[in-house]
């Protein structure tokens, strides 16, 4: 009998192997991409493969620390982060430098996003899509002209107001409506946030994410921070909705694609790159998801209802005013805690 | 008294029904938002034509599928043999096999990714089932058990005087006695392989996302109305199941 059942799992084993190791095909012709959700025109992995003969796996992941934690086990071979993260990955000696050869689309790539803080010299990253924080309204019910941050301070509009749950966009948001560096770490500038931030308190309807689009579409609400991206999905939808950057600078953000060392296909990992970078492909991309293009022959092809909208792409001036977010263990650290001292104040 | 005991109950219910109620309503809207428009079965067609969607779909049953039959034999088998160990051994046996079920699933599957990733297994669809298997058995064993214990042991002699072998024995007459166990440890394997998310979100590998994966992933920016769509459409056919399954065993005890 033992002998018997002791066949049978090997057996079952022995079988269960055959079926799954036959789905393994040639490392060399498969390529992983390892993106945000949401971040790619709909049948572009469609055309990639038919272009290339490469078969994409592609996956997804809710933000760029839990796909921290998945490329410690698990090897891909394009991964596309935000800034802050492709910043982690260099400093950790995760990602390996390119060989530009294989991606003669670079040169479309918009000056502006080219030698980033996070990879001054361009040796291991191409920007995919950019994105800044802004206020997303209803310009039926708000009347005066929002041009700045005090307009979220306005008690004319006293529960009808919300704010990101995000400690970095808030918090750095309001350290510009204060004429700060969103990345400050001097204590008397983040107490002067955390008390402007209190003093908002109770004019807003809560510290929300995704939610906002939803809300104030529905009239819920009346204005909310949000992103780029998401403020144009919102706008598609409903046609009072505006969305303004504040005059005096934002938080903007640039996602990357990278190269990771563990990668095993680092040739098919660079002609994808390549690929997001023909100006039809970044067009779609952008359109799709109404993300920033990095690409400047790709912004050509927008339509003019993105392209002119000065809420997604903006003055050039503006742009340099903003900053992108840097973050690190003692910045975290300092920023956490005072938001849950805004957290628990009520 | 009458009327009360009745509202209680549809109060009762309603609350039960309520959530999923919302989201059947929500399945039919157009819009993309939270934020009721107009009638439509667009998101029924969207869903079909999701690939992601429905490649999700099938992993999730494919491994609850082969997780859950796999995990019924190996957890069946493992059950008659603890029944017939002496006592001490048994009790050892059971608590280790407890251990998994009392485990903190973020524990299991941190633990079973470092195990994948130490025996340089590539996570995918072979590992998702690897770890179903793992956090199932026990339960199997658990509802195997007491039907053994139940099982008269003479028969089983009896079947072994009359010239049987032991393996037939255990087949023709065991099995069959203990059927109403394994099946439901057979639908108790299928019910949490389905519903998991932890234990699964850390053994996948890139390309092979479960449903509940895959809608993690999109919750930070609003999950596609589609979702609502599926689950109401597997909503509708566990009931759909349950009525039949319902209506043929009343049947069956009025034959009797």
């Amino acid at each position: 009998m033992r002998k018997i059942v002791s066949l049978l799992l090997a057996f079952m084993l022995l079988i269960c192997t055959l079926i799954f190791s036959g789905c393994n095909t040639d490392p060399s012709k498969v390529v992983r991409v390892f993106n945000a959700s949401e971040y790619i025109g709909e049948d572009v992995i469609k055309q990639f493969e038919k272009e290339t003969g490469y078969k994409v796996v592609y996956s997804e992941f809710a933000s760029n620390e839990d796909m921290y934690t998945k490329i410690k086990t698990t090897p891909y071979d394009v991964l596309i982060p935000s800034d802050y993260m492709v910043d982690r990955l260099i400093r950790e000696d995760l990602v390996q430098p390119l060989d530009f050869n294989n991606i003669p689309n670079y040169k479309y790539v918009d000056e502006t996003f080219k030698s980033p803080y996070y990879d001054p010299d361009n040796t291991y990253s191409v920007p995919y899509m950019w994105s800044t924080v802004g206020i997303l309204y209803d310009s039926a019910k708000v009347t005066e002209e929002v041009n700045d941050m005090s307009i979220m301070w306005n008690d004319k509009y006293k529960g009808k107001i919300f704010m990101l749950d995000s400690v970095r966009d808030t918090f750095g948001m309001t350290l510009k409506k204060l004429g700060y560096s969103v990345n400050t770490t001097d204590d008397t500038e983040l107490d002067e946030a955390k008390s402007e931030l209190l003093v908002q308190r109770p004019l807003i309807l809560g510290y929300v994410t995704d939610e906002v689009k939803d809300k104030i579409i529905s009239g819920e609400g009346y204005m909310g921070l949000v992103y780029s991206g998401e403020a144009g999905k919102a706008m598609a939808e409903k046609d009072t909705l505006r969305y303004a950057i504040p005059e005096n600078g934002t938080i903007y953000c640039v996602d990357a694609m990278v190269i990771p060392k563990k990668a095993q296909n680092k040739t098919g990992a660079e002609s994808f790159i390549n690929f997001m970078h023909k100006p039809e492909i970044a067009a779609q991309n952008s359109e799709e998801t109404y993300y920033g293009c990095t690409n400047t022959e790709g912004l050509k092809l927008l339509p003019d209802a993105i392209k002119n909208n000065k809420g997604l792409y903006p003055d050039v001036d503006i742009l340099e005013k903003s900053e992108m977010l840097k973050s690190d263990d003692k910045i975290n650290q300092k920023y956490l805690e005072i938001w849950n001292q805004i957290m628990a104040a009520n | 008294m009458k009327k009360l005991q009745k509202l209680y109950l549809y109060l009762i219910l309603l609350f039960l029904y309520a959530p999923i109620i919302i989201l059947i309503i929500y399945s039919f809207n157009e819009s993309k938002y939270r934020v009721w428009t107009n009638f439509s079965f667009k998101w029924y067609i969207e869903l079909f034509q999701d690939t992601q969607i429905m490649s999700a779909l099938y992993n999730t049953l494919f491994v609850a599928v082969v997780a859950s039959i796999l995990s019924t034999i190996i957890g069946t088998i493992a059950a008659i043999g603890i029944n017939s160990m002496k006592k001490w051994q048994r009790s050892t046996i059971m608590n280790v096999t407890m251990l998994p079920v009392l485990n903190p699933d973020i524990v299991t599957g941190i633990a079973l990714m470092l195990l994948f990733y130490i025996a340089k297994l590539p996570t995918g669809i072979v590992t998702l089932v690897l770890s179903h298997m793992a956090f199932c058995i026990p339960y199997v064993i658990l509802s195997v058990l007491p039907k053994l214990k139940q099982a008269d042991n003479r028969t089983y002699e009896a079947a072994l005087d009359l010239g049987a072998t032991p393996a037939l024995a255990t087949w023709k007459v065991t099995i069959p006695e203990i059927m109403p166990g394994v099946i439901t440890g057979l639908l108790m394997a299928f019910t949490l392989s389905i519903d998991d998310f932890i234990i699964s979100y850390f053994t996948t590998g890139p390309g092979v996302d479960n449903l509940s994966i895959l809608i993690y992933n999109a919750a930070k920016k609003g999950v596609s109305p589609s979702i609502n769509a599926l689950s109401a459409l597997m909503f509708a056919v566990i009931m759909i199941l349950l009525i039949i399954i319902n209506v043929r065993t009343h049947k069956a005890t009025k034959k009797a």
